[in-house]
């Protein structure tokens, strides 16, 4: 009798956390919570269909979600292909550009922008012949500011296709190619269905940092309503003149990136479906 | 129109050179233990992998010369099944089929139905639409035969392709294997590790080891005849190499032998174990080969017990659980191994 009762006490001594541990782990949890109920708290939420439809709002998250999704197509379409050199090919020097393809990772953003400028500048190395060959000119337009996401968001799209790409079974790609298959048809038809949740997951991932992109966007491309702001610029402008309607652009963001969260939870935070 | 293929990869501190030829219609098996290269040929003469030196060629076809030539994977002839199939596991059966002639160059229309007669022929009609996680690994392996064969290759790879199977499907599936196999015009490699695989299936067996050929010849003849260890563990067979003079033969591990044929120079001895006798005592005069041994170990088989025997020379033997009894054998015993001349082959080492 006294047996079972000493076993039962001792689980539940062991189920209670060290103090040490608990404290920091609540500030913490809260320290991450907190603010997002705040601004919850604080949302005007009686005049937040006005606010969400007025010109300047619905212009901007017209212009964030146009951006993003360009910005994604671009990452897409240069990114893949740059995710199956970096896993698949025999390149030498294969580590240094994978280290170099995730700076932009670590790079503080605005550094980014800058290195843009100077490279796509009107004056830029490329910029200036973009210029006069084309009569093209990002910097300050809409195409910069896609330019300015890209860049920041593409590292995020190659890492995840590339770690799908080296998870997935490259003997596949071998027997594809004893069947006749060149390297291309191997790669759509069979590399890239088996690595299609990879590339989704990097897909979101990516469009979810282009869609937040900040630093890059402001220095490369400015900040002309209409034209180059975007949701992330028009909160940081609003919250001068408007903070109402920097708590109601803030919220949109915060419930996209929740969206985001959700749709891949199972890959994140370990969910089951 | 034989394939001719003098392999020479190198692979670290891994070499294979293997020489090796195989007529239209004919099925070669690559036996060998794991390691001894036998995967890495198949893969040389898929075009996965370079070889180092040496040549393949197909008919007047050149698929590897070095340096000069490398022709890769989708441009040569051949259908490989894979050791774990490798079926695609996004694509239905039909369409794993098709895979191969859509690849190369048929319209979706044409290649289905010819993936549809395919299936067809390995008795899968009725799963076309499954994907390969829905079949069983027999119909996988089906699968994957068709898929292999329906590009009409001039040459057949097969990776172990009963390895992946339970013993229990493995003795149909290999049936309807040979079958396939037997109308299939082409030259077909087999590589097992599975000494009953390559006995059913092959004409002619080549037995490698640490990436060197060993021992080369009709299933029969190599079960009868082992040149190595490896190959008469494989067969079942006691083997003893020695210099014989006569019916005299010095054995190379020490002891002698007694054989029924006269012959000379350095020979092979081999005998089942079946044909060992166990006595307590030295048999009293008559044609046979005695000498005391020493019981290391016994293992119960189906009907007979297998019985491991040191002495000059070291010996197997199969008894019936009877003899145990009556000997009282346990490890340690000391008991007389007997074999009769003309149970012992011998042939030239």
């Amino acid at each position: 009798m006294t047996a079972p009762s000493r076993v039962r006490r001792r689980t539940v001594r062991r189920g209670r956390l060290p103090v040490v541990l608990a404290v920091p782990a609540l500030i913490g949890l809260a320290f991450l919570v907190v603010p997002l109920i705040g601004m919850l708290v604080q949302t005007p939420w009686s005049t937040l269909g006005d606010q969400l439809f007025s010109q300047e709002v619905g212009q901007a998250l017209l212009l964030s979600l146009v951006c993003a999704s360009l910005a994604t197509v671009l990452c897409l379409v240069l990114g893949v292909p740059l995710a199956w050199l970096l896993a698949r090919s025999d390149l030498p020097g294969r580590g240094v550009l994978r280290a170099l393809v995730t700076v932009p990772l670590v790079l503080p953003p605005v550094v980014g922008g800058v290195a843009l400028l100077l490279v796509l500048g009107r004056r830029g190395l490329i910029g200036e012949h973009l210029h006069e060959w084309f009569g093209v000119s990002l910097p300050f337009t809409t195409a910069g500011v896609v330019v300015a996401e890209a860049f920041v968001a593409m590292p995020f799209l190659v890492i995840a296709v590339e770690g799908a790409l080296r998870g997935a079974d490259s003997r596949f790609e071998e027997a594809a190619a004893t069947l006749g298959a060149s390297r291309w048809l191997t790669f759509r038809r069979v590399t890239l269905p088996s690595i299609a949740p990879g590339v989704v997951a990097g897909t979101v991932l990516c469009w979810a940092r282009a869609l937040g992109e900040f630093g890059a966007t402001i220095t490369f491309a400015g900040n002309f309503p209409g034209r180059t702001t975007t949701m992330p610029l028009a909160v940081y402008l609003a919250l001068e003149t408007d903070p109402g309607a920097a708590i109601v652009l803030s919220v949109v963001l915060l419930l996209v990136s929740v969206v985001v969260l959700v749709s891949l939870r199972d890959r994140w935070i370990g969910g089951t479906p | 129109m034989t394939l001719r293929a003098d392999l020479h990869v190198t692979r670290g501190a891994f070499r294979l050179d293997l020489p090796l030829t195989v007529e239209p219609g004919e099925v070669v098996a690559l036996l060998g233990p794991n390691g001894a290269g036998k995967t890495t040929a198949l893969r040389a003469l898929a075009g996965l992998l370079p070889v180092t030196s040496g040549d393949i060629r197909l008919d007047d076809a050149v698929w590897d010369r070095p340096p000069e030539l490398f022709v890769p994977p989708e441009n040569r002839a051949v259908g490989v099944v894979f050791q774990d199939y490798l079926l695609f596991n996004h694509l239905s059966a039909l369409e794993n089929v098709a895979f191969g002639p859509r690849a190369r160059g048929l319209d979706r229309a044409s290649a289905r139905a010819r993936a549809r007669t395919w299936l067809d022929r390995v008795g899968l009609a009725d799963h076309a639409g499954k994907r390969p996680r829905a079949l069983s690994g027999g119909q996988a392996q089906r699968v994957a035969l068709a898929r292999a064969l329906v590009t009409e290759p001039g040459l057949l790879l097969l990776d172990e392709p009963l390895a992946a199977l339970d013993a229990s499907n493995r003795l149909h599936v290999r049936s309807s294997l040979a079958r396939h196999l037997a109308e299939y015009p082409g030259r077909t490699l087999l590589v097992t590790h599975d000494p009953l695989d390559a006995m059913v299936l092959a004409d002619r067996i080549v037995i490698v080891e640490h990436g060197q050929v060993v021992q080369e010849g009709p299933p029969a003849e190599v079960a009868r005849r082992p040149r190595t260890d490896y190959v008469a563990h494989l067969v079942g067979l006691n083997l003893y190499r020695g210099v014989a003079s006569g019916t005299g033969v010095r054995l190379d591990d020490g002891g002698s032998f007694t054989v029924a044929e006269p012959a000379t120079g350095a020979v092979h001895i081999a005998f089942s174990p079946t044909a060992v006798s166990l006595h307590r005592d030295v048999p009293e005069g008559s044609p046979r080969n005695a000498w005391p041994v020493t019981v290391a170990d016994i293992e119960q088989h189906a009907h007979t017990v297998r019985v491991r025997l040191d002495g000059d020379p070291p010996v197997l033997a199969d008894v019936t659980p009877a003899v145990i009894a009556e000997l009282g054998l346990s490890p340690g015993a000391r008991v007389w191994a007997t074999v009769k001349a003309t149970e012992a082959a011998v042939y030239p080492a």
